[in-house]
């Protein structure tokens, strides 16, 4: 399935497997990949420690999210949540494009998928560059590991500059709206900010891409909004979930819902010119296309979905 | 109108750099007279390397800055009396008279002064600020996030605020702003230099922030350019790419100490003590949130490009300081090799035992 290979950070601590007395060609195949694949690990330890590495001026560090970052997330792609994608023929195999997507699901997992579906599903292996909210690059951690994982603060000038370097750059324009809306909204697409994703696409010639996400929004489905507790903590929101905090820790694994992702046809801004920009009728028309091309793509892969879980 | 500079004044040149530049316009056949002006007398090696500079000990107190600048008839001005660390400037408030005041007193002597045609100032990157809401990079257009209300920054903004104020009053000065990242580089010092130089360095839990630096050769060469040549404007100095602290702290084969933000206070007092190395507030809030500037116009209309990139800056200031290691390369791939030879070895005797 994927062409990316994984090699293993640690070395197995568990013995070999016990092996016939002779050995077969078979093995000696099986021995080579384990030397290989060991001298793999060794050779990023010691990248690593030594800082022999090097990152871009967003601080996207391919080695860390090729080999620490995204191998969690590969067996939730595949196995749990099952995710299946149409049109990656839509993204280009170079140059710049900005995806936009709904989103849901409480925790933004749906981005992490996207990222997963370009990087490796995606013939060029594209790596997916995501604007954030500013409270990512706030809290320790998160924020210098997205970083890492090469995404930066949602505003316009890193937005074109990313664009403008070619990047397949990702917008959740409805933010912590769509994120964190209750279950009973489901799939139904929130305000889309102000269009400054449609000016940074203007300004910049690059094809918007409208990404329609299904099956984050049952991962936790958010039952009641403890909002007074949120803003006490300083965060959006802080959900209730048939499954949290009532069963603690155990509530933040997500139910494993059947995902479909489809990437749209391109909406192309180049012609537009520059000054396009300026324009705001013509910003706020784009903004609803994408908006209701997302929404009519929603409802037509809902209808596909044969239920929730398979 | 772009005349050549005949007689330079270059403030700050009892410290690394300015002396340097000091030095290098002393070989610039045209320029007949450098004088070189420091509220301190330079250390007796820089005086050594200063050539034919002519020194003046100037306090900010007394106006005779202006007397030298009418008296030698001086038509290019490189301000480069900006500090950034209070320790060796004798506490922040004398550190900010320096600065402020000393810029006002020597922007007051320029506008007097006929002859100037010139105006180089240095200035920094921390006008920028450096905060979670940061945009990636900053061009010269961008403002701070919020003013910076502290230290060199906030004495950065106040003396680019009288600058342009000089500008308003003399238009037919010629006036460079250089904002420069870090300083780094086997000879200079700079709180970067001391702070890497510590064996186990203090970070910040949880935060991996992006540098940027300038290598000295790249700072000197910049700052030669506008002195010698008609570059008018404002424009961010550093060098290509960027470093993660984490990856800056390997490189020089230190250890790094992760602590909570909120001990920061505790660990500053304690390192301030420890040595004299000068992990302020300010420098903390660098090293949590770090900074990166855009260099396009250093690059086209300045037409300079940095020779050494940010990791080969750095790289050469680990070689020239010659670090030790706490963590030896070369033993790692030892190590590395070692255990890939072990595994292999345990492994084929593991198929040869069943």
């Amino acid at each position: 399935m994927s062409d990316a290979t994984v090699i293993p950070l640690h070395i197995p601590r568990r013995e070999e497997p016990p092996r016939a007395p002779t050995e077969t060609p078979d093995e000696a195949r099986a021995e080579s990949d384990f030397e290989r694949r060991l001298a793999g690990g060794l050779a990023f330890l010691r990248r690593r420690l030594t800082g022999d590495y090097s990152v871009d001026e967003f601080g996207f560090d391919p080695d860390l999210t090729d080999h620490v970052l995204l191998p969690p997330l590969r067996p939730l792609y595949e196995r749990w949540f099952r995710v299946e994608t149409t049109g990656l023929h839509h993204v280009p195999s170079t140059g710049g494009a900005l995806i936009v997507a709904n989103h849901s699901g409480t925790v933004p997992l749906d981005a992490l998928m996207t990222a997963v579906a370009l990087r490796d599903h995606h013939p060029a292996g594209r790596a997916l560059r995501m604007l954030a909210a500013d409270l990512v690059f706030t809290l320790p951690v998160v924020g210098s590991v997205a970083r890492k994982a090469g995404h930066t603060l949602a505003c316009n000038p890193d937005a074109e500059r990313l664009l403008r370097a070619g990047e397949i750059t990702g917008v959740w324009p409805e933010g912590f709206k769509g994120i964190g809306k209750p279950f009973s909204q489901r799939y139904k697409l929130q305000r889309f900010g102000r269009g400054g994703f449609v000016s940074a696409a203007l300004r910049t010639g690059a094809p918007i891409i409208p990404v329609s996400i299904v099956g984050a929004e049952e991962i936790y489905p958010m039952v009641a909004n403890l909002r007074t507790l949120a803003r006490l903590v300083g965060l959006p929101y802080l959900p209730v979930t048939p499954t949290f905090p009532l069963l603690g820790p155990l509530g933040l694994i997500p139910l494993p819902s059947k995902w479909l992702i489809d990437f749209g046809e391109p909406i192309e801004t180049g012609a537009y010119g520059v000054a396009a920009a300026e324009d705001p009728m013509l910003v706020f028309n784009l903004t609803d296309q994408v908006r209701e091309t997302i929404q009519q793509t929603l409802f037509t892969l809902l209808a596909q979905r044969r239920s929730v879980w398979s | 109108m772009n005349m050549a500079p005949q007689v330079v004044l270059v403030t700050g040149v009892s410290r690394y750099l300015g002396a340097r530049l000091a030095r290098t316009l002393c070989d610039v056949p045209s320029i007949e007279r450098v004088i070189g002006v420091d509220a301190l007398p330079p250390s007796r090696e820089l005086r050594a390397s200063l050539g034919r500079t002519e020194f003046v000990r100037a306090d900010i107190r007394n106006p005779l800055i202006g007397k030298v600048i009418t008296t030698a008839a001086v038509d290019t001005v490189v301000h480069m009396n900006i500090r950034a660390a209070p320790h060796d400037s004798g506490g922040r408030s004398s550190m900010k008279e320096m600065n402020v005041i000393g810029t006002m007193q020597l922007l007051a002597a320029c506008q007097k002064a006929e002859t100037v045609r010139r105006l180089v100032v240095k200035s920094t990157t921390a006008v920028y600020g450096s905060s979670p809401r940061d945009p990636a990079m900053f061009t010269e257009a961008m403002e701070a996030g919020g003013a910076p209300a502290y230290g060199y920054a906030k004495d950065a903004m106040e003396i680019e605020g009288y600058v342009r104020g000089f500008a308003r009053r003399r238009p037919d000065v010629t006036l460079s702003v250089l904002r420069f990242t870090n300083f780094i580089g086997p000879r200079i010092e700079s709180v970067l230099t001391e702070y890497f130089a510590l064996p186990v360095v203090p970070t910040v839990l949880g935060f991996d922030p992006r540098l940027q630096v300038l290598h000295e050769d790249d700072a000197l060469e910049v700052l030669l350019r506008a002195t010698l040549r008609e570059l008018p404007g404002t424009v961010n100095v550093g060098a290509d790419g960027v470093m993660l602290l984490s990856q800056a702290i390997r490189r020089a084969g230190r250890i790094g100490l992760p602590l909570p933000g909120i001990t920061a206070g505790i660990v500053d007092r304690v390192v301030r003590r420890a040595g004299k190395v000068d992990y302020t507030a300010e420098q903390r809030r660098f090293l949590n949130h770090g900074r990166v500037v855009d260099t396009t116009r250093l690059k086209s209309e300045f037409g300079y490009r940095p020779r050494y990139s940010t990791l080969e800056a750095f790289d050469d200031f680990v070689r020239g300081r010659q670090l030790r290691p706490v963590v030896d390369p070369q033993r790692l791939a030892a190590v590395q090799e070692r255990v890939l030879r072990l595994a292999v070895r345990s492994a084929a005797r593991g198929v040869a035992r069943v």
